[in-house]
């Protein structure tokens, strides 16, 4: 039991660090919350049904398919919103309530086209049946989704550290205003963080009816706040501190599933108001944030 | 600072807003025999003069503000289960229910914009998911609901909802024009000034803070009396504080009929068009939330006439 508990506490935290990974990016650039995030992810989750599902395209291709396709819709959608945002008087508040209300658009056009039923993917469809792991029957899919989540740290860290972009993106991350004088382009670095941001939340919604079970258009809401709650965890800010957030937050979710299953669902909910309260600045965090 | 222009202002607004208003929602059950739905107009004015006491005065804005909507209509329903409490004094149990879950909620406040906007509404969230632990059936009834035993009372509890909609104008124009209200807003601009200055921030926020809790219990508890059963879902729905923050934004925060305007035209578009599809009005409304956001930060209320000084 225990060890179970563990191992897939594991598995489904490092899913989640992915789950938070483009939200983190997102705030830590622009000091945006986009409550979008959970909705962008459920948009993933019907690319997923219709390209798997319907039209039985690969899931490789999903994958990156999905993530080139957002990457791209989260461009324009930079250019519409943030800038102008960010001239306004307080952005950070406003900008929850703009993403909250996109977020609230998403949702109902989704749902007024689709409906509100569940959807789900039969997981046999990324091949491969359960997996032994250290005794422990594990489903493929399950392992599938926390490889690419490792697999999209890696490659954020690379981004991060290796490249130009990514070097100007945590210049403006730790000095916004100094790099501007440096002369960093930054709504083309914030547009293209934004875009990463998109293309991160809709792969991690291509695997999420394999990790949720099912999913529907109003799923939203409820992720975005998980994925605060674990970024919070990790620090805000700090993208690559969100793995961390999302272990955690795994092995206490499959902890209270196991031995406390009806109280699982106000986990999310305490450990964030908790966090917040007493370390605001998340586990990782070094910077001062005025809370 | 001279104190008299300023209690003239409040004694102005109470006669010439507050008294014109609850008359005209006083006669209105004459004219129009939809019952429920105005006191479901009569609800959503409270809770967006609620919140406008939060966000307009102090600058929070509560995603979870119906958390204490909810809180009070449990309130009301564990008084008359468990205590067999007459109706009205459950009614204020439901106000003291909100009030507490607001003082317990008060470390919240030191949070900021959006940290504490996210945390309220987890608070929320916790709280619905507590009510609705199958474990605790026997105390709330869990996700089955409550079903309560109370006398069908149309008329009082519409009066009693316009009693609160009075009370709770009445703190909003209190604030308008009170020193009270002067240093809670000087403190919402910046606090660090105001501090300075001798203001004690942290009280005055937190007293906002528990009124506006309590509004939202009471109201929530009189919500429970008209429709005596009622599933946590359906009165801990994220959608109460999402329309109150839409109405506020709408007709602009920190003013006194600005919310008023939003429920007249929002909750009047809303019905007018019909309830059967709720899609549509969300995407209604989150359109409007982004026009909102993006154009007209300070609502109507914001939008500068040609004829009128600019005082910036």
């Amino acid at each position: 039991m225990l060890t179970y508990a563990l191992l897939t506490g594991l598995i489904f935290g490092l899913y989640f660090g992915l789950v938070g990974l483009g939200m983190n990016l997102v705030f830590g650039v622009m000091r945006i919350v986009n409550l979008a995030h959970g909705d962008v992810l459920m948009l993933g989750a019907f690319t997923a049904f219709w390209l798997m599902r319907v039209a039985a395209v690969s899931p490789v291709l999903t994958v990156i398919g999905s993530f080139v396709l957002f990457f791209a819709i989260g461009i324009p959608v930079y250019y519409a919103l943030v800038p102008r945002l960010q001239r306004s008087r307080e952005p950070e508040m406003l900008s929850l309530i703009l993403f909250f209300g996109l977020s609230q658009v998403i949702e109902a056009v989704m749902s007024m086209l689709f409906g509100n039923n569940e959807r789900s993917i039969p997981s046999r469809i990324l091949g491969g049946g359960p997996v032994p792991v250290l005794g422990q029957t594990i489903p493929f899919a399950w392992l599938c989704a926390a490889a690419v989540s490792v697999g999209l740290f890696c490659a954020t860290y690379l981004y991060l550290y290796h490249t130009r972009l990514g070097r100007q993106t945590r210049a403006i991350m730790a000095q916004r205003e100094e790099a501007v004088t440096i002369g960093v382009d930054v709504n083309r670095v914030s547009a293209v963080a934004f875009g990463l941001g998109t293309g991160l939340a809709a792969v991690a919604g291509v695997f999420a009816p394999f990790m949720l079970g099912s999913f529907t258009p109003s799923i939203g809401v409820p992720i975005d706040l998980v994925s605060f709650a674990i970024v919070v965890i990790g620090s805000l800010g700090n993208p690559l501190g969100t793995i961390l957030g999302g272990a955690i937050y795994g092995v206490c979710l499959m902890l209270m599933r196991t031995y406390l299953s009806s109280f699982a669902d106000l986990l999310p909910n305490l450990v964030l108001i908790l966090v917040l309260l007493v370390r605001p600045t998340g586990l990782l965090g070094r910077r001062v944030r005025h809370a | 600072m001279r104190e008299r222009p300023i209690r003239r202002g409040f004694v102005r607004e109470a006669g010439l807003a507050i008294a014109p208003l609850l008359a005209l929602l006083a006669v209105l059950p004459l004219l129009y025999n939809n019952q429920l739905l105005l006191l479901n107009a009569v609800v959503f004015l409270v809770l967006a003069q609620g919140l406008n006491l939060t966000y307009g005065f102090s600058g929070y804005l509560p995603f979870g503000y119906v958390g204490f909507f909810g809180a009070g209509a449990y309130g009301f329903a564990l008084a008359t289960l468990h205590a067999a409490a007459p109706p009205l004094a459950a009614v204020l149990a439901g106000g003291l229910a909100a009030g507490l879950a607001g003082l317990l909620l008060a470390p919240l406040l030191r949070l900021q914009g959006a940290y504490f906007g996210l945390a309220s509404l987890a608070a929320a969230e916790a709280l619905r998911h507590t009510i609705a632990n199958p474990d605790l059936e026997a105390l709330t009834g869990g996700p089955y609901g409550v079903r309560l035993d109370v006398p069908y009372a149309p008329r009082l509890t519409y009066g009693l909802a316009l009693a609160i909609l009075g009370l709770t104008m009445g703190v909003v124009a209190f604030l308008r024009h009170s020193r009270f209200g002067l240093r809670l807003r000087a403190a919402r601009d910046n606090p660090i000034s105001a501090a300075t200055a001798g203001i004690d921030v942290v009280r005055g926020r937190l007293t906002v803070w528990l009124v506006s809790a309590t509004a939202a219990g009471l109201i929530g508890a009189v919500f429970a009396w008209s429709a005596p059963t009622f599933f946590p879902d359906a009165v801990f729905d994220i959608s109460f504080s999402i329309f109150a923050i839409v109405f506020t934004l709408f007709g602009g925060a920190g003013t006194l009929l600005g919310p008023v305007i939003g429920v007249a035209v929002l909750y009047g578009t809303y019905t007018a068009i019909g309830v059967s599809a709720p899609q549509y009005f969300q995407l209604v409304y989150g359109l409007l939330i982004m026009a909102l956001v993006m154009f007209f930060p300070d609502g109507l209320a914001g939008i500068r006439m040609p004829w009128r000084r600019r005082d910036d």
